[in-house]
């Protein structure tokens, strides 16, 4: 299996371009408040301290109250940006998340920081592989992915002025810049980053630029892969993938996370109804044994030698 | 007004006074005892409710809305108004009687009390009912978000005070303990917490489940100014509820009786959610008479 920790291109930490974006809306918008659990590290939180030392909100570790938190400063008619460590933020305070974010409407913005595989060698209690799957239960929830940094920023500025509550994972795997910044960040819509007409690749996050990568190998073969980016995966381009089914044959999803109920549940939830097509659901499927992100994500197959294997079983 | 005609409708219950100038002890009584007849009246038509611990937060409730809150039921977004948080979300028949009576919504409307389709759920909305402050139900969230308010009130220098009733049986939940431990952190002055001390829980005694004594000296150690209080005395509930904090949140333990007012429903544990029946409710009317 070949590694792919060798690249040629830049790779950036999204985290850098969520707090940078952070500060410069707080500059201008004093609504804006962080709330954090012992993580102003590793939230990269550090500048928001320095530049607005009254607006953020540590709570120390302590994941339920901060949401409550969350909630009662988006009561008193603040912006909290609620930021923790992905699996802690979704699994300890779900059940905040569920009733006191999304149930009572509040907007505020749920920031899961080093999703996925990020804290690699720290095992699975510290990988947020379900995130997704438990997020797309919740109602009236928002969900982003973004892929790179560019649409980090643009994520969190929509969220910054959006109506009512927002889940959002933010990178912290290092990865190249995928998206097309002419075509802007526009929750509900789906990027649709290269034609092709045999077979899909629809990634999110971390894996869209593997996904890319695949669809170069493929090329070489002969096969002709589409590939796109879903960073909204709630609410979902449905249109965008049932194009997708109808043109191609096969979708092939890959996402950083569990294959149960998150992006490839997702889409196949919309195929199954509107468009019936053959499918291949990449994820993480099973607690990981010991090794650093990149070896994992390589180990799991999240790579863009496993994205091409599954693409040419549904292409043949 | 007009009086409900559903069934259960109680034939001698007066309308809430319209003045909005704080209510003495004497007249906090009075209120309160409208209060009790028509959370009888409305769980008996609704066939459902949480009868003892509704009975039991009455004069809290009473006392805040009708003479501690600065609310106002024509601007109830206003952006300084107090925050009132019900964290034991289960006695919402009591929280809406108290909302209706205080102007919030018609009264007659609590005849709809979880009828289908009705925004008088079993737990409070607040994205349906004006009032209402935080959606809570499942135990132990409203501290928190009352924490919120209330650092939120500073950092915005609104000035406005947060309040949050909690059942005594919730606190063995531990997000409140999170909350608690960071609202003496952060000495929220402008944080008072009620907890509607009543010894009983769902199943059992909380002294027989599991035992939150001594509660006083766990608010203490955690940086509370501890107010104990006869939760049935409105002079005694309005003194410690009209004070905030000196340098630290307030936590109001107040002594009550699960079911008070009604003698057979009170301090008994089978009286949590049943539903009195038609004759239980004459019999309770002519005790709140």
């Amino acid at each position: 299996m070949t590694s792919e920790t060798m690249t040629q291109t830049a790779e950036f930490d999204c985290r850098k371009a969520f707090a940078e974006t952070l500060i410069a809306l707080a500059r201008a918008d004093e609504r804006i408040v962080a709330v954090c659990n012992d993580s102003v590290g590793s939230s990269n939180l550090k500048e928001f301290e320095a530049a607005f030392p009254d607006r953020l909100v540590n709570v120390g570790i302590a994941e339920q109250n901060m949401v409550g938190v969350g909630a009662g400063l988006a009561n008193a008619g603040l912006v909290p940006f609620v930021c923790s460590a992905s699996p802690f933020l979704t699994g300890r305070a779900m059940e905040q998340v569920k009733v006191d974010a999304a149930y009572n409407g509040y907007h505020m913005v749920l920031c899961g920081m080093s999703p996925g595989m990020a804290y690699g060698e720290l095992g699975p209690t510290h990988h947020s592989i379900e995130d997704l799957a438990w997020m797309r239960a919740i109602h009236d929830l928002t969900i982003l992915v973004p892929a790179d940094p560019f649409q980090t920023a643009e994520a969190v500025r929509w969220a910054a002025a959006a109506a009512g509550p927002v889940f959002m994972r933010v990178g912290r795997f290092k990865v190249p810049a995928v998206s097309r910044e002419s075509e802007g960040f526009v929750v509900g819509r789906a990027d649709e980053l290269r034609q092709g007409s045999d077979v899909t690749l629809v990634a999110t996050g971390t894996l869209v630029s593997r996904a890319l990568r695949a669809a170069e190998e493929l090329a070489a073969e002969g096969i002709s892969a589409r590939v796109i980016n879903v960073s909204s995966l709630a609410p979902l381009d449905r249109a965008c993938l049932i194009r997708a089914a109808r043109e191609t044959r096969g979708i092939v999803t890959a996402e950083e996370g569990v294959p149960q109920g998150g992006l490839g549940g997702a889409v196949a939830e919309v195929l199954a109804e509107a468009h019936p097509a053959r499918m291949r659901i990449l994820g993480v499927d099973a607690f990981a044994p010991t090794g650093d992100a990149a070896f994992l994500l390589d180990h799991f197959g999240l790579n863009a030698a496993g994205i091409a294997r599954a693409a040419r079983e549904l292409a043949a | 007004m007009a009086m409900p005609k559903a069934p259960g409708a109680d034939p001698a219950a007066e309308p809430a006074a319209k003045s909005v100038a704080p209510m003495t002890p004497a007249a906090l009584s009075e209120e309160a005892r409208q209060v009790r007849r028509r959370i009888l009246t409305t769980i008996r038509a609704a066939g459902l409710g949480h009868v003892g611990g509704d009975l039991s937060v009455t004069d809290i409730l009473t006392t805040l809305f009708f003479s501690v809150l600065a609310i106002d039921p024509a601007d109830p977004e206003k952006a300084d108004r107090d925050r009132f948080i019900l964290s034991k979300g289960h006695c919402a028949a009591a929280l809406y009687t108290v909302l209706a009576r205080r102007g919030f919504f018609a009264e007659e409307e609590l005849d709809t009390f979880m009828q289908p389709l009705s925004r008088l759920n079993g737990h409070p909305n607040r994205r349906k009912v004006p009032g209402v402050e935080a959606n809570t139900g499942p135990l132990g969230h409203g501290l928190p978000i009352a924490v919120g308010a209330a650092i939120g009130s500073g950092i915005r220098k609104l000035g406005f005070r947060a309040f949050c009733v909690l059942g005594d049986g919730e606190l063995q939940e531990g997000s409140n303990w999170e909350a608690a431990m960071f609202a003496g952190h952060r000495k929220l002055s402008n944080l008072t917490a009620i907890v509607d001390r009543n010894g009983l829980q769902q199943g059992a005694r909380t002294a027989d489940t599991n035992d939150l004594s001594p509660l006083a000296d766990k608010f203490t150690a955690f940086g509370w100014e501890v107010r104990e209080v006869d939760g049935h005395d409105h002079a005694a509930l309005l003194d410690v509820l009209s004070r905030p904090g000196d340098g630290k949140p307030v936590f109001v333990l107040a002594r009550t009786v699960k079911g008070k007012g009604v003698s057979f429903i009170e301090d008994r544990v089978e009286w949590h959610h049943k539903v009195p029946s038609a004759g239980e409710v004459e019999a309770a009317l002519k005790e709140l008479a």
